[in-house]
């Protein structure tokens, strides 16, 4: 199947093309990196993560979100998801990879990450996230795989995915859940000892994952004869509203007991994120941005004449990504960092070699993803008109 | 539908045997944790059942008094002086009671306490939960409480960094050796990408020495054995007022500091 991917226009080659410059400018940047060490980010001492560790843990979500098509198709016979519910599974390949990509890119010592392997230790969350991580890059390859291979011959997917598609629903769940877990127990980091993060995770997730996955439907549509219809974009931005607004109502639920208890631990954080501490603010104006993008968001997705109009959803979609990624890629990382153990300000700000490796993990993700979307379409432009029974 | 005596003895057994077999993985894998306690100390060693220490900063008189601890532990392991606090290196170091102290915040503060410097270093965790986060076991807790960092082993995701409330771990963010000024030839220099912090050590009590930042205070800083109830931190403990960074947390932090009133100041 792989060779769809081989054959195409004139723009899906420039496409590629360009992803590709751009994952090489990130790779000689990344040597550079290898060659100095991860002192050419702006990492420091006190913030000891940032954007890598951020970007992975955006995307987790992203690749979890899969979920939001498989649990209506598979558990609630919602058959109008059967032909997108493919797009969902290649993103979340696309997603891990992309994860993985920025998890070994932070590493100090890369070379050496199979010890996570060579000796395994139950008691780091790293670990269990590195098992569930790997786990379900595989079902989604399997499950994804397969259906597209059988769908090409005009079969339905064999009996043996379904148990594999019904393990992949609590899997994702793990892998988001694991992923909150890498912060949500540690002491001294008030931003993130909270018991909510996990469900703050799942909501942002599947709010972010389903709003990118009606972008790429529409640009879908737009550049192909394949065309999920309208309804399902529909059904979907209906799981994006109210994601979108859990995951908001549990932002506020963090700012209400930091602020009610006032304990200064719990506000410090909220502090230097949103309103800066002794002149400290390098994330202010980007968190204010994305505290009204989710109002935007919220308005045109609640309110059904704008959410049924697909010029406005794509609006709505955008800025729930948008102000999802800045509160979950960037702000939480930072914010679990500042103020350091000693109530002092280190700030962190991602320098130009950091960016363009960032940029290019993200153009590895977009290749992969072009590929498979690439071949998954073609299937469907080959068998179009062919009913198959899911 | 019912199941019968035999299948139900089946059933039994069948999950009997798959929760034994899961607990020898789990087992196997976690026998692994053993192994670094398994050695036998050279005769001469200091050997404790839990090292701890007692600083009273009330004794360091100067700041060279202060100077002297530290550099005697930099020139010791070879600590790198990147000349910026970003890629800052250091396992011990001086800063105000009120960064050391956050959560003790008070306005009107003893005026002695007000403007002391505390020497502040790794607090060898009982519960380290830079160890209950490491992926690779890099860092693990002897037997005799010292948290030990293998930095040929660290893979450099400074979860241990994050994990750690007392900002007590450093990273190499770039090669540390052209930034070491004296090099000593009897202790290793690291390479960049892996996390360091202080051992309490280590190759010096192994040879029956005392650890070299207490060697240099004159006594301002005491180091023992906690398990025994006649060592000289253990005495300190029991006649003097002492507090702990964090202790609220849990991690069971093993250096205290002496606090005094102000007619002794």
């Amino acid at each position: 199947m792989l060779e769809k991917a081989l054959e195409g226009s004139r723009k899906y080659w420039t496409w590629v093309i360009f992803l590709l410059a751009v994952i090489g400018v990130g790779f000689i940047f990344y040597l550079r990196q290898f060659g100095y060490g991860l002192g050419i980010t702006g990492m420091s001492r006190d913030v000891s993560w940032g954007l890598y560790i951020g970007q992975f843990t955006f995307l987790v979500g992203v690749a979890a979100s899969a979920v939001m098509l498989v649990i209506p198709l598979y558990l609630h016979n919602f058959k109008k998801f059967s032909k997108i519910v493919i797009l969902g599974e290649f993103l979340a390949v696309a997603s891990v990879t992309m994860c993985m990509t920025f998890i070994f890119v932070d590493m100090g010592q890369p070379t050496r990450v199979l010890n996570v392997m060579l000796h395994p230790t139950p008691n780091s969350v790293m670990f269990f996230d590195f098992l569930v991580l790997t786990g379900y890059l595989l079902l989604n390859i399997i499950i994804g795989w397969t259906s597209m291979g059988a769908e090409r011959k005009g079969f339905a997917p064999p009996a043996w995915v379904k148990p594999l598609v019904y393990i992949s629903i609590p899997w994702a769940i793990s892998i988001h859940t694991v992923t909150a877990f890498l912060y949500a127990g540690l002491p001294g980091r008030e931003y993130w000892l909270t018991a909510i993060m996990a469900a703050r995770f799942l909501a942002s997730a599947f709010a972010a994952g389903p709003a990118l996955l009606i972008i790429l439907a529409m640009i879908v549509r737009k550049l192909t004869k394949f065309d999920p219809g309208k309804e399902v974009i529909q059904s979907i931005s209906k799981i994006v509203a109210y994601a979108m607004a859990a995951n908001v109502f549990f932002l506020l639920l963090e700012v209400f007991t930091a602020f009610y208890s006032s304990i200064p631990g719990e506000k410090n954080p909220f502090f230097y994120l949103y309103a800066g501490i002794d002149g400290f603010g390098k994330l202010v104006p980007l968190m204010w941005i994305s505290a009204i993008l989710a109002v935007i968001a919220l308005v045109l997705l609640i309110y059904p004449g704008t959410r049924r109009m697909e010029k406005t959803l794509a609006a709505a979609c955008v800025a729930v990504f948008a102000s999802l990624w800045i509160d979950k890629g960037f702000g939480l990382t930072v914010g679990g960092f500042v103020p350091n153990p000693f109530g002092k300000i280190t700030e962190y700000w991602p320098t130009v070699p950091e960016s363009l490796i960032i940029l290019g993990v993200w153009a590895i993700g977009a290749l992969v993803l072009t590929i498979l979307y690439k071949v998954a379409i073609s299937v469907r432009e080959a068998t179009a008109g062919i009913e198959i029974e899911h | 539908m019912g199941i019968d005596r035999r299948e139900f003895l089946k059933i039994i057994g069948a999950s009997a045997a798959f929760a034994l077999g899961g607990m020898t993985i789990v087992d196997a894998i976690v026998k692994d944790d053993a192994e670094a306690a398994q050695y036998t100390p050279e005769p001469g060693a200091l050997v404790a059942g839990q090292w701890a220490m007692v600083i009273d900063m009330w004794k360091f008189k100067t700041e060279d008094d202060r100077k002297r601890v530290i550099d005697a532990c930099n020139s010791a392991h070879n600590i790198p002086d990147f000349g910026e606090a970003k890629d800052e290196v250091k396992w011990i170091w001086d800063d105000s009671f009120e960064h050391a102290f956050p959560e003790t915040e008070q306005k009107y503060l003893q005026a002695s306490l007000e403007k002391m410097p505390f020497l502040l270093m790794c607090n060898h965790c009982e519960n380290p939960p830079c160890v209950r986060v490491c992926p690779t076991k890099a860092t693990f807790k002897r037997s005799d409480g010292i948290v030990m960092q293998d930095m040929h082993r660290c893979i450099g995701c400074r979860f241990c960094m994050a994990a750690c409330p007392y900002g007590s771990r450093s990273f190499n963010w770039s090669d540390p050796r052209p930034y070491i000024k004296h090099e000593n030839p009897n202790y290793p220099t690291r390479t960049k990408g892996v996390v360091e912090k202080c051992t309490f050590c280590v190759e010096r009590l192994a040879k029956g020495e005392m650890p070299a930042c207490v060697e240099a205070s004159n006594g301002a800083m005491v180091f023992g054995d906690l398990k025994d109830p006649n060592s000289k931190v253990r005495k300190l403990l029991e006649s003097t007022y002492t507090i702990r960074r964090k202790p609220e947390l849990g991690t069971g932090p093993n250096i205290y500091y002496v606090i005094r009133g102000a007619d002794n100041a």
